[in-house]
């Protein structure tokens, strides 16, 4: 077959315009966007959507392209790989380009997508904020960012994409930073998951000496490839200590980044930003880049932490205590963003334990269905915010009995609440009994159970939130009050850090004047036509792997999972060499290959590219049993919620006062287990003062007290001898004091400032040492 | 290593063209100011037009060989030579060196320094540029060490007349540190000399006849030459001279010092010692990278502790001349190819930095951290271009600084001609933990400066609002008067700002002329030490 056989296409032959657009569209709105009508957010719309179309159009063709191998060989579907050269060194050069596959079609849509409602959901909500429109230059370039990394060919492409993503969290987090919280969390933010960074730098280091001469004899291709790496991975041919080391330390960088376990502590914080900043950044952005590089080097994790055999390993093990540590601390939370921000640490603890434990596609599916309920619930937050608690998010102080005057913000809030659960026939259900289900099919039992724990958490700690803010008696601004003097201070105050008081009371001042005169309402439709979309794609997305009913609703598996092929090698032979990108060929068809990718090393002359992963067949009995949990998730916190909150039940109220382990728990919890003591109070706070203190003591008071004295003994020591021997030896003196001179180096006395004209006698000097120093090294 | 001798007056025009002007300069009265400054900047404009002119012709398919290639007879007693050429390692320095100049004398325009006098202040400018240039091109020891002192006495001048405070010590610090050095390395020259038979001190003849020397006396020489280098650079623990240096310096000092001066360090490693010392080159590396780590990780904790901005700065470049040192130290391609990014990148990076510091200082007249606030408020332009050029400085991808640290933290995973590998890859771990430091400082330093809102003590001078004929008085004393970017800032500052996102972006514009030039200069080091 030649290389015209497998349809591509335009769209998914310019893909890489999917990121580059949005990124011209940040500069442009960073040029002139002040200038503009709409303050530059019209750009940033324009850009998003110019990238959702081209997204459609790739997912499209990618369609085609699969169902047309279907048609054929049944085989390995290529991606579509360009490169442009971009750097070089040694005269290998490395590439920009794309990589396109059914987990990059998959993921652009996604982003593109949510980036899009999210930019329509800001029009009406920054409506009149100082910084309008760098908030959408910002939120654009931070959509690039995620853009560039989904469809990234290398891993120094990665890099780029993922630090561009720091970046625009550090601007949007701190967007409203003259409070000081705002830029704490900001700073807190960037920090922590380059602390991760460490990782992905040492990491990519090690794959890439790993990879890279294989690389090169093998594929003509080079250690930065991600479908070099991928290849490497599985070549049989790969050490062992790279594999592990390298997946171990690209891992921490996923750690950072995807809020795990024990670097999850950046994320709560991060709500400091607006409103939807949290939705972008906890859906399809910045926290979903870890989880996705662990899918998009997933040949890399599988070998090098022994997936494919079923062991216990590094992501399997941070997943599933990140997903039970973070459901905790959402029982004790007062902020409605920060229930849905443990929230989303938990969810991305079961895509690391699907990852972790041979789920791929469970995971990636729990992505993509996440994305969409977790972004409706961060905007349906930012709706009660906006009109019905006057710009607060503390559940107790300002919110209650919502539901009556906002009932389509409530609607959808519980619509997502549910599919976030994994009520039927909503997504969550699909995507979450999926990975679970799988868990326990690869063997890994405890963590199933420790799953099926977390969702009846997960269940649980919505209900309460949900009961808080939608129901019951309202309170504070819900109730009509107003305290917008001192509610940033009052509504935290009791928070041990005072580290979560929002910006947006700066923000509430733009807003005043609309909502000030009456009490909470519905938002209007710019708010609500992004979240009702999202609910309902939140809703239905589960059908897009609804295992439950057979092969013909598996459309994810069939499209987005790379398939477990041998391939021969020409046919993954890049194009590295530069010049306008070149996609790759043709796929020849295959000899049978009995043993499975992953678990033996292909035949002479072909790669794998990805593993045989393991499906778990859907079990009715499971699927219950998960509902039943669920259920009796959300009734017994909703019970509990109004026995506590609406009856004030004696034997409820004040339980942590009274009983001491109950006590003890819910202080544990509150300080959310001492995390942020330990790395604020004790490390950086170990290394900003006093670590850096001493070692600046010892630059002042010890290596720079040892050039001082020298300094100032060579002059003494040229007083000397003008005193003692120029009075009797003049011509000896200038000799002896330059070479002096010249071996202790340097005077540094005011005395001698301007005697410049000691240079001669230094250089003098310098070539009385040279003699001796040839002397030396001639004997 | 093979030459060509096309356009050879190309060179020779560039680096001397500023004496030219420095000889008009002398006749023109020092009243005479805008006079003086126009002449400087018609002359740092030319040098710079040769400068492009010398782009064009340099042939960059053949990046590796020596181009403008000049060698005429100078000293014959010494057997020194006037012999120039320029290849990709030495075209992005030499020709950053006209760039900087060139800007550092148009923001001279609006900016002069308090102690006055722009004729001698120019002048000494003109005259560093010619230091700078030459040592950059020179291929011959002894010219390359005139050029290399001649940079030294404007640079002194410059510090101990328009500096800050204590700028008499400062300026003699640096003067006498970089002395000491060079007496060594001028001893490290004159045994190589002898060593290879005293025929010349050409660097085509030392390169080939080095690496013939025995080993131990390569060793011995190469620590000379260390010396004089390693306090140029700095690195840690010659390193006591730059803080001093830098914060004391006018703000044209110091971003010279930052962009040009230190480089003349790294770029005699690359240039001089390692390839003629292949041996000594070997058995120092390791000393080199540990020193080169120990500088990142110290540079970094210095900085936390700072409370003066401008020594920040200053401390970051003990900091991020340790990734330069240390993707040097691997001899590796990937290595020296980042080391020379990065050598330019700190030098626009840094540079950009010393500006702003220096617009600070003017406008507010401290540089105490604790009492900067709420800069993006007051000057939100200003606040931005710190911002970028804090982001640029910790290594963010899609901006220059990334492309100096990062190959050289991945290239210190793997050196060179049997280094220890266990050793490379413990440093390359901690250099990574240098980019968390990075971070904090440069963050931290950008929120408490930047963020929150003007301190109480300043923020009654907010800019007036424009035809607010209350506030007449108030506008002739212009000091009190918190200006954001003036025109003539943004005039200098620009191209800055535009080389940082240009080759942030599109690295291959820099890599693809140092590249052949680097692989080449390995590829010889390989021929001596894996014969």
């Amino acid at each position: 077959m030649g290389v015209n056989t497998i349809p591509s296409g335009w769209f998914l032959e310019n893909a890489w315009l999917i990121a580059l657009i949005p990124a011209i569209g940040f500069a442009a709105i960073i040029a002139f966007g002040k200038k503009l009508p709409m303050k530059g957010s019209e750009i940033g719309l324009a850009s998003i959507t110019a990238s959702l179309v081209i997204s459609v159009g790739a997912a499209v063709q990618w369609i085609q392209r699969t169902n047309f191998v279907d048609e054929t060989t049944e085989g390995y579907v290529e991606p579509v790989i360009k490169t442009w050269t971009w750097w070089q060194s040694g005269g290998v050069e490395f590439g920009l380009g794309q990589h396109i596959d059914g987990l990059a079609v998959l993921l652009l849509l996604l982003v593109a997508f949510i980036s899009l409602l999210v930019q329509i959901f800001s029009l009406e909500y920054l409506r009149g904020d100082r910084r309008y429109t760098h908030f959408f230059a910002a939120l654009t370039l931070f959509s690039s960012g995620m853009l560039v990394m989904v469809l990234a060919e290398n891993m120094v492409q990665i890099i780029l994409g993922w630090e561009l993503m720091g970046l625009c969290s550090f601007l949007l987090i701190g967007h409203w930073w003259e409070d000081g919280a705002n830029s704490r969390a900001a700073l807190k933010a960037f920090f922590t998951v380059r602390v991760g960074d460490v990782g992905l730098l040492v990491g990519t280091a090690i794959v890439f000496f790993g990879a890279h001469q294989w690389a090169v004899d093998n594929l003509d291709s080079h250690g930065f490839s991600v479908q070099a790496i991928s290849a490497w991975a599985l070549s049989g041919d790969a050490s062992s200590s790279a594999l592990l080391w390298g997946s171990v330390a690209l891992f921490i960088a996923a750690i950072g980044k995807s809020g795990q376990f024990p670097l999850h502590t950046w994320l709560p914080d991060a709500m400091a930003g607006p409103t939807p900043v949290s939705s972008l950044l906890h859906s399809s952005t910045m926290v979903v880049a870890g989880v996705f590089l662990v899918a998009r080097l997933y040949p890399l994790f599988w070998e090098g932490l022994s997936i494919g055999p079923g062991a216990i390993n590094l992501i399997a093990i941070i997943g599933v205590i990140t997903l039970i540590v973070a459901a905790l601390l959402a029982f004790v939370q007062n902020d409605i963003k920060k229930v849905l921000a443990y929230s989303t640490v938990s969810q991305l603890g079961y895509m690391m334990l699907g990852l972790g434990t041979g789920a791929w596609l469970p995971a990636v599916f729990h992505i993509f269905t996440h994305a969409f309920f977790k972004c409706a619930l961060f905007l349906c937050a930012g709706s009660v915010s906006h009109s019905g608690s006057h710009h607060s998010f503390d559940m107790k102080k300002d919110m209650g009995g919502l539901a009556r005057k906002m009932p389509i913000t409530a609607g959808t809030w519980i619509i997502s609440t549910l599919a976030l659960a994994g009520i039927f026939p909503l997504s969550g259900f699909f995507s979450k009994d999926e990975i679970i289900a799988n868990v326990g099919y690869n063997g890994y039992n405890l963590f199933m159970w420790l799953a099926f724990l977390g969702a009846f958490m997960t269940a649980a700690y919505m209900a309460r939130a949900t009961y808080l803010t939608f129901f019951g008696t309202p309170r504070g601004a819900a109730a009509g009050e107003h305290h917008d003097e001192h509610h940033g201070d009052d509504a935290h105050g009791d928070d041990a850090h005072g580290d979560d008081a929002h910006g947006d009371d700066a923000h509430a001042d733009a807003h005043a004047e609309h909502h000030g005169s009456h009490g909470p309402h519905e938002s209007g439709p710019l708010i609500l036509v992004p979240i009702v979309v999202l609910t309902f794609l939140a809703s239905i997305a589960g059908f897009t792997n609804a295992v439950p009913f057979g092969e013909n609703f598996e459309i994810l598996k069939r499209y987005v999972e790379p398939r477990a092929e041998v391939v021969a090698i020409e046919d993954t032979r890049l194009t590295i060499a530069g010049g306008p990108g070149q996609s790759v060929g043709s796929l020849a068809p295959q000899a049978k290959y009995d043993d499975a990718c992953g678990f033996a090393a292909p035949p002479e002359g072909t790669v794998c590219l990805f593993p045989a992963v393991s499906h778990a067949p859907f079990k009715w009995s499971k699927g219950f049993l998960a509902l039943g949990i669920v259920g009796a998730g959300l009734v017994s916190s909703w019970l509990f919620s109004v026995a506590l909150y609406t009856r004030r039940d004696r034997r409820l109220v004040g339980l942590t006062e009274r009983f001491a382990p109950a006590r003890w728990g819910y202080q544990f919890l509150w300080n959310k287990y001492y995390l942020d003591h330990l790395y604020e109070k004790v490390i950086v706070r170990a290394v900003a003062y006093p670590i850096a203190a001493s070692a600046y003591w010892f630059n002042q008071k010890v290596l720079d007290r040892i050039v001082d004295t020298a300094g100032t003994s060579t002059r003494q020591a040229g007083e000397f001898v003008y005193r003692n021997i120029d009075q009797t030896l003049v011509d000896g003196a200038v000799n002896a004091s330059g070479f002096v001179a010249s071996e202790t180096g340097h005077a540094l006395q005011p005395v001698q400032s301007g005697k410049v004209n000691q240079y001669g006698a230094l250089l003098f000097g310098a070539a009385a040492v040279a003699a001796i120093v040839l002397v030396i090294i001639n004997v | 290593m093979e030459i060509m001798t096309n356009d050879n007056w190309l060179l020779t025009v560039g680096t001397f063209l500023p004496l030219v002007g420095v000889l008009v300069m002398l006749f023109i009265p020092k009243a005479e100011e805008q006079l003086l400054k126009t002449v400087a900047v018609i002359t740092a404009g030319a040098t710079l037009a040769v400068g492009i002119l010398t782009l064009f012709r340099f042939d960059y398919g053949q990046a590796e060989k020596l181009q403008f290639f000049v060698d005429v007879t100078w000293i014959e007693v010494i057997r020194s030579n006037y012999t120039i050429g320029l290849d990709g390692i030495s075209l992005p320095l030499y020709f950053l060196s006209m760039v900087v100049t060139f800007l550092v004398i148009i923001y001279t325009w609006d900016n002069m320094p308090d102690a006055g006098n722009p004729k001698s202040f120019l002048i000494l400018m003109l005259v560093l540029q010619v230091g700078m240039a030459g040592t950059f091109v020179a291929q011959d020891l002894i010219l390359f060490f005139v050029f290399f002192e001649v940079v030294l006495l404007p640079m002194y001048f410059m510090i101990g007349v328009w500096g800050g405070e204590h700028r008499q010590y400062a300026s003699l610090k640096f003067f006498l540190y970089t002395m000491f050095g060079s007496a060594f390395m001028l001893v490290a020259f004159l045994a190589l000399f002898f060593q290879t038979g005293a025929e010349s001190f050409s660097f085509m003849h030392l390169v080939s006849a080095g690496g013939l020397i025995s080993n131990e006396v390569q060793v011995w020489i190469f620590a000379g030459m260390f010396l004089g280098f390693a306090v140029k650079v700095p690195m840690f623990p010659f390193h006591t001279w730059l803080p001093d240096a830098h914060t004391q310096a006018p703000t044209q000092g110091s971003v010279i010092l930052a962009a040009i001066l230190l480089k003349l360090g790294t770029y005699g490693f690359v240039r001089i010692a390692i390839p003629m010392l292949p041996e000594g080159a070997r058995a120092w590396a390791p000393v080199i990278a540990i020193l080169a780590v120990i500088g990142i990780i110290y540079g970094a904790l210095g900085c936390l502790a700072q409370t003066d901005m401008k020594r920040l700065i200053a401390f970051s470049s003990v900091a991020h001349m340790g990734f330069v040192m240390l993707g040097i130290s691997t001899l590796t391609t990937l290595g020296i190819n980042a080391a020379l990014f990065g050598m330019v990148a700190h030098g626009l990076i840094t540079g950009m930095l010393f500006f702003v510091a220096g617009s600070v200082k003017h406008r507010y007249h401290t540089l105490e951290i604790s009492r900067l606030s709420g800069m993006l408020k007051q000057m939100p332009r200003m606040g931005w271009i710190l911002g970028f050029a804090a982001m640029a400085s910790l290594g963010l991808p899609g901006l220059a600084g990334f492309w100096g640290e990062f190959p050289a933290i991945l290239a210190a995973y793997s050196p060179g001609f049997g280094l220890n590998v266990t050793l490379f890859r413990t440093l390359m771990v901690i250099a990574a933990v240098g980019t968390v430091l990075a971070a904090a400082y440069l963050l931290w330093l950008y929120q408490r400066t930047a963020f929150g809102e003007p301190s109480p003590e300043f923020s009654g001078q907010t800019p007036h609002p424009v035809g607010a004929g209350v506030n007449a008085d108030h506008h002739a004393d212009h000091h009190d008067e918190i200006r954001d970017v003036t025109p003539i800032e943004w005039i200098a500052w620009t191209p800055f700002l535009v080389a940082i996102v240009v080759f942030g972006v599109y690295p291959q514009l820099m890599f693809g002329v140092m590249d052949p030039a680097v692989s080449e200069l390995v590829a010889r080091l390989g021929e001596s030490l894996n014969p």
